[in-house]
């Protein structure tokens, strides 16, 4: 019957979004491997619509379509700079959905469990499902819808969260509740409780409640982490709405959905490794907030910074022959990209050898200076990793670091002492010449002083970076 | 205000403090230049070429003095020209301040501001203004020329037809400004160079220009240049013995030797006794760059060129700057140029002597009436370097030791997570239905696969990563479609088909975003 035609769609929907995560690994395969992912996708919704999830299909249709239009106008009309929040957002929407989808089963038990056997005979599709289990196999059902919704509803709230903090409508500063993580702890132990009572008694109210203590969780978690540990939140949220997907599968028995969530959730799980490797902190230390105290008084910052105007860059511009400009969240903020670009394009005509160093953690979202500089239209094989570009600063006469602290902070590998001591930072002080473009004295997200800033070879660039650029754009020609 | 350079008056200078070239520079400051009718003519520079730059030609130092408000010259001034100082004039000069008390006295009772450019401190932000350093680089390549000049031989070897002629070698004792361009010439010549330093920091400095850096056999703990403000500082006995021991092995080697040692406010070590000289080769060359404060050879004599009784040329020039006064004006000029700029910060043609600043508190001699020299430290100073510490290299056999560790640990990582590993899923499976247990072996390879790949991700695509990663997790629709129509009533419907609608949004708009990202990716 048609039930095995759905499977073999299933199995090869699978193979299509291995190969669509799998052909990220290049710029030019990613272009195919998006495809990939796009007919997996179609493949598998068309293949449940006609099999067994025929029924009220029409309205299916009318809402993949109501929801196909909002998202299609969403991704026209989001500005690259607002990646991270459209991400948070929409991690989000598969959080509450995964929660709504856990709902359903509970009460497809209930009424299952409340037929007889005629009853049963003629339910079909996925009640009929339920109603083939044996108790043991029941049990086991309700710990994954509960684990379903548990997840689910925290990727829910802490998204939205993560959103308001991205998109400026939150604070973006680490505030908790008094009582800090121990309430965190507190709702998860009574979570645990709560599932013991729902595997007791058949009680639908358990899992509300547990709903509940998890959106507070996730509310919770998510204000405690700061602005700059914003792609480590992301990507957790990212693992997260996998794992609810696959917790979910695992409840529907539906193996697509367990092979998705478990793709999802191990490449959310990767990338917060990756950004918390690239800070020198533990994923618990992201998650618990804020950074560990200092081991020892701070090494004395010695010298003064000392300012530029843009004649003073502009003609050790057109004196440099290598050139590597280290963007950072505050090129993201004021939109400075486009004068960026405009200045490489610039540079480059004059046969200047011109890069880009991107650390790991720069921006909101991994990745997320990549992906401006290639709405700006920066080829995208000048842009290079930290690793790539580290040995080459003491070869570059000019290092341009624009609206970014912490990653460029020679403290952490100076300073044993300094809270990020050991974090891998960009070596631009190695450069025989250092521009900072900032917006005026102060310290980074982490609140650090940055002795690059007192560096002999280092000129600070005072004010906004897009202004700042215009005035550099006007005398470079 | 105006700025006015005379004629130098000491004998044989040739230097002149104001090109045509600065003129225009300073000028853009807001200054008015003056120059006296052939203060350039030695260095290359005419009347005409000045007036071409709106530079006014005043006849005679008289005229020159009273007109210009801001005097910029070379050399020590002497008394006739102390004399000329009134209490609203600034003089820029060289003005050997420590050996210089009468003219310190005289200036300090005319009240003019004497700023000595010598005195300019030692740090990178005054380095544009460094004389000393400008006229050093010269000396030390004018030393090469001149002990070429006096060398009977090629400096690179070469094979002719007519017969092998091997390279000369030259020694270059001290490695600072000179010393570093007395290598940098004497290499390129393609002799064969090796330079001495009693700061063993600068040898990757010496290395790097391409001479062989000679090390002593002497264990001390050597003081950090850095520290005393990047120069050499007085040595123990031990230390100055090694080291004439050493140079004595190499006396009867080398056909050049170039000696720039110098030590703050002290007479120039000997560094190259008789000893050594008579050890040399007939026709070899000595050029002692510090034969002003009593030279590094014996037998130098200030100013004069010797020839010793076994054939070897010593030449104790002091003016090696002078014989090049094109170069060394522009560059001294560009120096007074840097120095006027930090003067006047507001671009106005005023004077701000601001005695706050590092740079131009240090090099002031006299302000306002008051000797202010010496200047007290910089706020700023070099940072010295942390003793470096070599780690030891490892023998081969230690690094295959090392591997093979390495290797083993890895093993023993990789067995025990798989035997845990393996361990769970087995309890798992004790437990679980076989049902469960399917679902679950689909899980586990999945979490594998998706661990395999995601590591090849390219870093630069981790954005698009997140943004398809989130539509595909909308994979969760299956479960709500295969729900909105299985008949449970209507709460069941409702959510199903609120999740139907938000997963319809996050499908379209992730792999909608990820695309238009992706096509935004062009290479060069």
């Amino acid at each position: 019957m048609e039930y095995g035609f759905t499977t073999a769609a299933y199995v090869v929907a699978a193979v299509l979004f291995i190969l669509s995560l799998g052909g990220l690994s290049g710029q030019e395969s990613a272009k195919r491997a998006v495809w990939y992912g796009i007919f997996g996708m179609g493949l598998a919704v068309l293949a449940t619509l006609i099999g067994p999830g025929a029924g009220l299909w029409w309205l299916s249709v009318i809402l993949i379509a109501g929801g196909g239009v909002i998202g299609y106008m969403l991704a026209k009309k989001v500005e690259m700079t607002q990646m991270p929040e459209l991400v948070a957002g929409m991690h989000a929407l598969v959080g509450l959905a995964a929660v709504f989808v856990g709902y359903n089963a509970e009460l497809v038990m209930n009424n299952v469990a409340g037929l007889d056997q005629a009853g049963i005979d003629a339910l079909k599709g996925f009640s009929a499902k339920v109603a083939a289990k044996s108790s043991v196999e029941i049990a086991i059902l309700q710990v994954e819808v509960f684990l379903g919704v548990f997840i689910g509803a925290i990727t829910f709230t802490g998204s939205v969260v993560a959103y308001g903090k991205l998109s400026g409508k939150l604070t973006s500063a680490a505030t908790k509740l008094p009582g800090g993580h121990f309430l965190n702890a507190g709702a998860g132990l009574a979570s645990l409780l709560l599932l013991f009572i729902y595997m007791g008694s058949d009680g639908g109210w358990t899992l509300l409640v547990m709903s509940l203590l998890a959106f507070f969780i996730g509310y919770h978690l998510i204000m405690g982490i700061g602005g700059a540990d914003m792609p480590v939140v992301v990507s957790m949220l990212n693992s997260y709405s996998g794992w609810a997907a696959a917790a979910i599968g695992f409840s529907l028995g539906n193996d697509l959905l367990i092979v998705v969530g478990a793709l999802v959730g191990s490449s959310g799980a990767i990338l917060s490794y990756i950004m918390c490797k690239a800070m020198n902190r533990s994923f618990i230390s992201v998650i618990l907030g804020g950074f560990g105290g200092a081991a020892g008084p701070a090494m004395e910052v010695e010298g003064e910074q000392v300012a530029i105007d843009a004649d003073g860059v502009s003609q050790a511009l057109e004196d440099a022959d290598s050139i590597v400009i280290i963007p950072g969240y505050g090129m993201a903020v004021a939109q400075a990209q486009q004068n960026v670009a405009e200045l490489t394009r610039r540079l480059r005509a004059k046969g200047k050898e011109v890069r880009f160093a991107i650390h790991p953690v720069a921006g909101r979202l991994p990745g997320h200076m990549n992906v401006l500089l290639a709405e700006a239209k920066v080829p995208y094989d000048i842009v290079l990793e930290m690793d790539e570009i580290n040995d080459d600063f003491p070869d570059t006469d000019v290092a341009i670091v624009i609206g970014s602290n912490d990653i460029v902070n020679p403290a952490a590998q100076e300073d044993p002492n300094s809270p990020i001591a050991g974090m891998p930072v960009l070596e631009c002080w190695k450069a025989k010449q250092v521009f900072v473009s900032k917006r005026g004295q102060g310290t980074g997200y982490s609140g650090i002083e940055n002795p690059l800033f007192y560096k002999e070879n280092t000129r600070m660039y005072y004010g906004d970076a897009k202004a700042s650029l215009d005035e550099l754009l006007k005398r470079i020609d | 205000m105006k700025i006015g350079t005379p004629l130098e008056v000491e004998a044989g200078e040739n230097r002149v403090a104001m090109t045509p070239d600065s003129a225009r520079q300073l000028q853009k400051l807001g200054y008015d230049c003056v120059i006296q009718s052939g203060a350039g003519a030695k260095a290359g520079f005419s009347d005409a070429d000045y007036a071409a730059a709106d530079v006014e030609v005043v006849e005679g130092a008289e005229a020159l003095w009273s007109t210009a408000d801001i005097i910029a010259k070379v050399r020590i001034p002497q008394e006739e020209e102390l004399d000329r100082l009134t209490s609203d004039k600034t003089l820029i000069t060289f003005f050997n301040p420590g050996g210089n008390e009468a003219g310190l006295e005289k200036a300090k009772a005319s009240g003019a501001n004497v700023i000595a450019m010598e005195m300019v401190p030692r740090i990178s932000r005054a380095q544009k203004m460094d004389a000393l350093s400008s006229m050093a680089n010269i000396a030390g390549y004018r030393a090469v020329i001149e002990a070429g000049n006096n060398f009977g031989r090629f400096f690179t070897g070469q094979v002719t037809a007519a017969g092998k002629v091997p390279p000369a070698k030259v020694l270059v004792v001290g490695a600072g400004v000179a010393g570093l361009a007395a290598i940098g010439t004497s290499t390129s010549l393609g002799a064969i160079t090796y330079a001495f330093d009693v700061r063993p920091e600068v040898a990757e400095q010496v290395e790097s220009m391409g001479a062989e850096f000679v090390y002593l056999d002497f264990e001390e703990e050597q003081q950090d240049g850095a520290a005393t403000g990047g120069y050499a500082s007085v040595q123990s006995e031990e230390f100055r013995n090694a080291q004439l021991a050493k140079f004595r092995e190499l006396a009867p080697e080398v056909d050049i030797v170039i000696t720039t040692a110098l030590i703050p406010n002290r007479p120039a070590p000997k560094l190259w006794t008789e000893d050594m000289i008579a050890a040399m080769k007939p026709g070899s060359v000595i050029v002692d760059l510090a034969a002003e404060r009593g030279g590094n050879a014996e037998g130098t004599v200030a100013d004069e060129k010797v020839v010793t009784e076994n054939g070897v040329t010593i030449i104790g020039y002091t003016d090696f700057p002078s014989r090049m006064a094109t170069q060394s004006s522009t560059l001294y000029a560009t120096n007074i140029r840097h120095m006027m700029a930090d003067l006047t910060p507001e671009k106005d043609g005023q004077i701000n002597h601001n005695m706050e600043d590092d740079v131009i508190r240090g090099a002031t001699v006299t302000h306002q009436g008051e000797i202010t020299f010496p200047p007290p430290p910089p706020k700023v100073a070099a940072i010295a370097a942390k003793p470096k510490v070599v780690e030891p290299e490892l023998t081969p056999e230690e690094k295959r030791a090392a591997e093979v560790a390495a290797f083993k640990a890895q093993t023993k990582q990789q067995v025990t997570l798989l035997v845990v590993g393996a361990a769970l899923i087995l309890g798992v499976g004790l437990v679980a239905p076989a049902s469960f247990m399917q679902h679950f072996i689909v899980f586990v390879l999945s979490v594998f696969v998706g661990f395999q790949v995601i590591w090849n991700v390219s870093h630069s695509l981790h954005t698009p990563l997140m943004a398809v990663t989130n539509a595909i997790s909308s994979i969760i629709i299956l479960g709500a479609l295969l729900q909105i129509g299985s008949g449970g009533g209507f709460l069941v419907v409702l959510l199903a088909a609120i999740s139907v609608f938000f997963a319809g949004i996050n499908i379209f708009g992730g792999f909608l975003v990820t695309r238009r990202m992706l096509a935004m990716f062009q290479k060069s």
